[in-house]
């Protein structure tokens, strides 16, 4: 197995401020991510984690250093990084069925139209939207709104899945939910995940590890933290597995008493 | 019926009262000028001071005796193919302007200026021009209506495209849309409910200006026949004219309003 699946080398970026020195947001980034591992990055507002996703997914370019995918250097974005964005971003003039069709059919372009159906079909199943696929977003929750938001950017079959803060727009419920969601899919269809969240519990039920990025300006990654637990992994359970409670603790210590941010 | 129903029904009514009441007292001041029953006679036909029996402009709107003599009905026909030639070609060309302007920040810096300062141009300022140019009735009377109703159609598909979400662009990106595709996929649909804001008020304008480009060019139409019927010291029908001109201007716009709700996705599907 490569190794080397996507890698981040002294990753830097500026922004440029008229009339001051240039704002370094993050910089001296360095991380290796294997192929089908789950990561989160955790960090506290304004420590450029979103900055940071966003050059992975070629929608911010990077001032310094290089990204590379499968030993090729990534360059704008493209579908083989898909994202869920945080506000889900489905175009509310489509059916649920329509949003992922529309990717799917950009994507594949030589599927026929029964392949793109089943395509479609399965990707919406794999969420459990089977009933709520011709509806319009507006007509349908918040969490099934972000289930689509996944359904398509799985269903254009990504070598990288990018979640910038995927549930952070929802209640508690509906986002235990929706990781679970997430939890079962990856059982199923292995995929490489990054994860940017600021919920210690999220990041490690999720993860394989947790990187843990210290306060901006010039922002860099602190620690990582592997997680060591079996899969798959149960909520309830973990609340009380030794592992899981040092992987909390280590987080909260990181981000309470090292980097602690008072705003 | 709920109270609310017969208030709708009941102030208008009274407010139209009020009108007629108010005519009559012109009518008393200012003399010769027709009476509300005589215009009503003029529209629907009856019987005159005179004893005769007259046909009304509205109840026999399809006569045509020569060139020059045709019932209201083939004038607002003349009239509304102007406004329709006018209308669709501010279209055809507003929308893609439009969408140019609001894509592309170079392009609204060229071209806003020039927007804003043709904008406001009376039309019967443009007449004159046109009719030089053109020699013609009905080619004056288009470009009249093309080159003022044109500017609400272009300012609004610019501020439809300026209002896609950045997110939306996000989406398009990651699944690496053509230009082509942006438009048609994302912006366009975007856009929509705003296009249809511009082509109802470019319509509403372009009813406006076909009464005054008429008057000036003569040959046929409503406007002509407002004139006319003012040379021919009928003062009823210009009357009659006037609220013709108001209920089809009245009835465009609702059936303008249909269609953009039709196309509006903000409007459908919601519970």
């Amino acid at each position: 197995m490569n190794e080397k699946f996507l890698s981040l080398d002294n990753i830097e970026k500026r922004f440029k401020i008229q009339g001051h020195e240039d704002y370094i947001a993050v910089t001296n980034v360095n991380l290796e991510i294997k192929k089908n591992e789950i990561i989160s990055i955790i960090g506290h507002s304004g420590c450029g984690k979103s900055t940071l996703l966003n050059m992975i997914s070629g929608l911010d370019a990077q001032s310094e250093g290089h990204i590379l995918l499968e030993n090729k250097e990534v360059k704008g974005p493209g579908p083989e990084r898909a994202v869920v964005f945080q506000n889900h971003s489905l175009l509310p003039w489509l059916s649920v069925y329509q949003n992922i069709e529309m990717a799917v059919k950009k994507v594949m372009p030589s599927l026929s139209s029964a392949e793109l159906r089943e395509r479609v079909e399965k990707f919406v199943s794999m969420v459990n939207l089977d009933h709520a696929k011709d509806k319009l977003p507006g007509e349908i929750s918040g969490g099934m709104k972000q289930r689509v938001g996944i359904a398509r950017a799985l269903s254009i079959k990504p070598k990288v899945l990018l979640m910038d803060e995927p549930f952070g727009a929802l209640d508690s419920l509906t986002r235990a939910n929706l990781q679970e969601h997430l939890m079962r899919i990856q059982q199923s269809v292995k995929n490489t995940v990054i994860i940017i969240t600021h919920d210690i519990d999220e990041a490690v039920l999720l993860s394989d590890r947790v990187i843990m990025m210290t306060n901006g300006p010039e922002a860099t990654i602190g620690e990582i933290l592997e997680v060591n637990l079996e899969r798959p992994r149960n909520r309830v359970e973990l609340q009380s597995d030794p592992e899981y409670i040092r992987c909390r603790e280590a987080i909260l210590s990181f981000l309470y008493e090292k980097f602690a941010k008072d705003d | 019926m709920n109270s609310e129903t017969v208030k709708k029904i009941v102030l208008p009514l009274l407010v139209f009262m009020i009108i007629i009441q108010f005519w009559y007292e012109i009518s008393n001041i200012v003399s010769g000028f027709p009476t509300p029953s005589e215009t009503y006679k003029a529209a629907f036909g009856g019987i005159n001071e005179d004893g005769e029996t007259i046909k009304g402009v509205l109840s026999d709107p399809f006569y045509v005796n020569n060139q020059d003599d045709k019932g209201i009905f083939w004038q607002i026909i003349a009239s509304l193919k102007r406004v329709f030639a006018g209308f669709v070609l501010a279209i055809l060309v507003g929308i893609p302007v439009g969408l140019f302007v609001g894509m592309s920040k170079n392009a609204q810096y060229a071209l806003n200026p020039f927007i804003q300062i043709f904008k406001p141009v009376s039309p019967l300022a443009w007449l004159p021009l046109l009719l030089f140019i053109f020699q013609d009735i009905n080619m004056t009377a288009i470009s009249t209506i093309f080159i003022t109703s044109i500017w609400p159609i272009i300012i609004n598909t610019a501020l439809g495209v300026r209002s896609v979400s950045q997110d939306y662009m996000n989406v398009a990106k990651v699944l690496q849309f053509s230009p082509l595709e942006k438009i048609v996929q994302i912006i366009l649909p975007v856009s929509v409910p705003y296009i249809f804001t511009g082509m109802r008020l470019s319509l509403g304008i372009a009813w406006l200006v076909i009464v005054a480009a008429e008057m000036l060019t003569g040959g046929i139409g409503i406007g002509f026949w407002i004139w006319d019927e003012y040379n021919n010291l009928n003062y009823h029908n210009i009357i009659i004219g006037i609220i013709v001109v108001g209920l089809i201007g009245f009835f465009l716009d609702i059936i303008m309003g249909k269609i953009a709700d039709y196309f509006d996705y903000t409007k459908k599907g919601r519970a």
